[in-house]
């Protein structure tokens, strides 16, 4: 084994491990944390496919604002054991049962399709991940979907603005 | 198992060695910065400060660590106990792990090695450091929350949504210095400041918005809002007796030295030495590096010297100005000053 070898299966076994966790918790802000070392795994797998930017990118924007947001919301709504609802086991049955479908769907799906069964991920080597090549990438040869997502953006910022002006 | 012998080991121990050196060198520093922030402001008021535990008072920091390892540890009865241990840990941490990036000196020359005194020499260096401090903020939330009281939770919030409003303005001033300088890596930022002009003289109202923005994110007067104590009694750490307490407070210096680091590094040379062309004395080898990293301390010496001049001259922010400033005043500043930069760009390649 090779110490990327090695850092593959540690990385993969901690997200998975705090995924996991994340469900199991019964404190919702553990699963929050969990979520957030959740992250910082995938960031390493970034890291060792040589996409740094996207790697830390992921960081400042899921680990440091979206999961900031979570928490806010989660302390100030003061959940704890006896104000959460109590579901009925045929509810929980049924989501069992969904989840269980799901998970054939996704395995299935990942298991038939031919590029993902063919294609090998190139660890430490290859420089699309490196800032310089992704701009080019981004501002070049996807500009068009690239603005109209961060006009999407701008929209769900200013609906937000106005849903919280609205007396 | 084989494999993992082709690890270039000596340079996992130079590495090794060099953290080991920063973290202690920021921990001293941070512990010297306690003893100076009170000489300073006892000299602004014309007081004399600490002069008792040694020569001029210089053990005090010593004494004041003595008495916090000291102290009985309160865990409060309803409090998280796990989250309320990893708060101050947390905090502590992202204050350190900042270091990683920061070029320290040139390269020296050890036993035939050369040793670059950089942690490490990514090429996302500025966007790393952003990524630690985004992290900043669970620090001071998870203790906030995990202490289960009010006034704790209130600062923790206030805390958290000042550095992500700063977070903001922050970020697009540093835009403009970027598109300068077409590199996010900091060591070839300070080599192309060494080789030209700091990049002050070309972005002076990005720097103004870069520091204010620091002195936020390091919640120092006047935007100690987290900490305002007759809002708040003592702010988000107002449960923590002991050394907790103690890292909560000493995570403030550490950052305010690597928030001084990253400033000189950005706008003031790093390490390069004022009036001095570095490359036509190659040949003075380890000495060079030396005396850069001398310059270097003596920069980060002065903005440290500013933050506390700032703190014992400025009153504090109310919360609203906290926040109109942030939002409604840096961030449009901000914003314009990048698109002038990007258009003078524009206009000086053609």
């Amino acid at each position: 084994m090779t110490a990327t070898e090695i850092l593959f299966w540690f990385l993969s076994a901690l997200a998975l491990f705090s995924a996991l966790m994340v469900l199991v918790s019964k404190n919702p802000v553990h699963s929050v944390l969990w979520l957030i070392v959740v992250f910082f795994s995938i960031s390493g797998h970034y890291i060792l496919l040589n996409a740094q930017f996207l790697a830390i990118v992921n960081l400042i924007v899921y680990a440091g604002a979206i999961m900031v947001l979570f928490l806010f919301v989660i302390m100030l709504m003061n959940l704890n054991n006896s104000t959460e609802p109590q579901k009925n086991s045929l509810v929980k049955l049924a989501g069992v049962v969904a989840g269980c479908l799901l998970l054939t769907v996704f395995v299935s799906a990942v298991r038939s399709a031919q590029e993902i069964k063919d294609s090998q991920a190139l660890m430490n080597t290859g420089d699309i991940g490196l800032i310089e090549n992704l701009g080019k990438v981004l501002f070049r040869d996807y500009v068009i979907p690239f603005e109209l997502s961060s006009i999407l953006f701008l929209s769900a910022m200013v609906g937000a603005v106005v849903i919280g002006k609205k007396e | 198992m084989i494999h993992l012998l082709t690890v270039d080991w000596l340079l996992l121990l130079e590495k090794l060695i060099l953290i080991v050196i920063v973290v202690m060198a920021s921990l001293v520093i941070a512990m010297y910065e306690t003893y100076a922030e009170r000489k300073i402001a006892a000299f602004m008021q014309d007081r004399i400060g600490p002069n008792r535990a040694g020569p001029l008072g210089l053990l005090q920091p010593l004494a004041d660590g003595g008495k916090l390892f000291f102290k009985e540890e309160i865990i409060p009865n309803h409090s998280n106990k796990i989250l309320f241990i990893l708060g101050p840990s947390l905090a502590m941490l992202t204050a350190m792990i900042t270091s990683a990036v920061i070029p320290w000196s040139g390269d020296i020359n050890l036993f035939g090695r050369t040793v670059s005194l950089q942690i490490a020499d990514v090429n996302i260096g500025i966007l790393y450091v952003f990524a630690v401090v985004s992290l900043g903020v669970y620090g001071i939330m998870i203790g906030g929350w995990s202490s289960n009281n009010k006034f704790s939770l209130l600062a923790a919030l206030r805390g958290a949504s000042q550095v992500i409003s700063y977070e903001l303005a922050m970020g697009l001033s540093l835009i403009a210095v970027l598109m300068i300088t077409q590199t996010l890596s900091l060591k070839e930022i300070v080599e192309q400041q060494m080789a030209s002009h700091w990049n002050i003289l070309y972005q002076p109202l990005a720097f103004i918005i870069f520091f204010t923005c620091a002195l936020a994110e390091c919640n120092r007067t006047p935007f100690d809002l987290p900490e305002a104590e007759s809002e708040l009694n003592m702010g988000y750490h107002q449960e923590y007796s002991s050394m907790k307490l103690g890292f909560y407070l000493f995570a403030e210096y550490v950052n305010m030295f690597i928030s001084s680091a990253i400033v000189v590094t950005l706008f003031f040379g790093g390490y390069d030495i004022p009036f001095l062309d570095e490359a036509a004395h190659a040949d003075w080898g380890n000495w060079l590096a030396l005396a850069g990293l001398v310059c270097f301390m003596l920069k980060i010496g002065f903005f440290i010297f500013l933050f506390m001049w700032i703190r014992w001259t400025v009153p504090r922010f109310r919360y609203d100005q906290l926040m109109d400033l942030g939002w409604k005043k840096l961030i449009p500043l901000a914003l314009a000053n990048m698109v002038i930069t990007g258009a003078v760009i524009l206009w000086m390649n053609k």
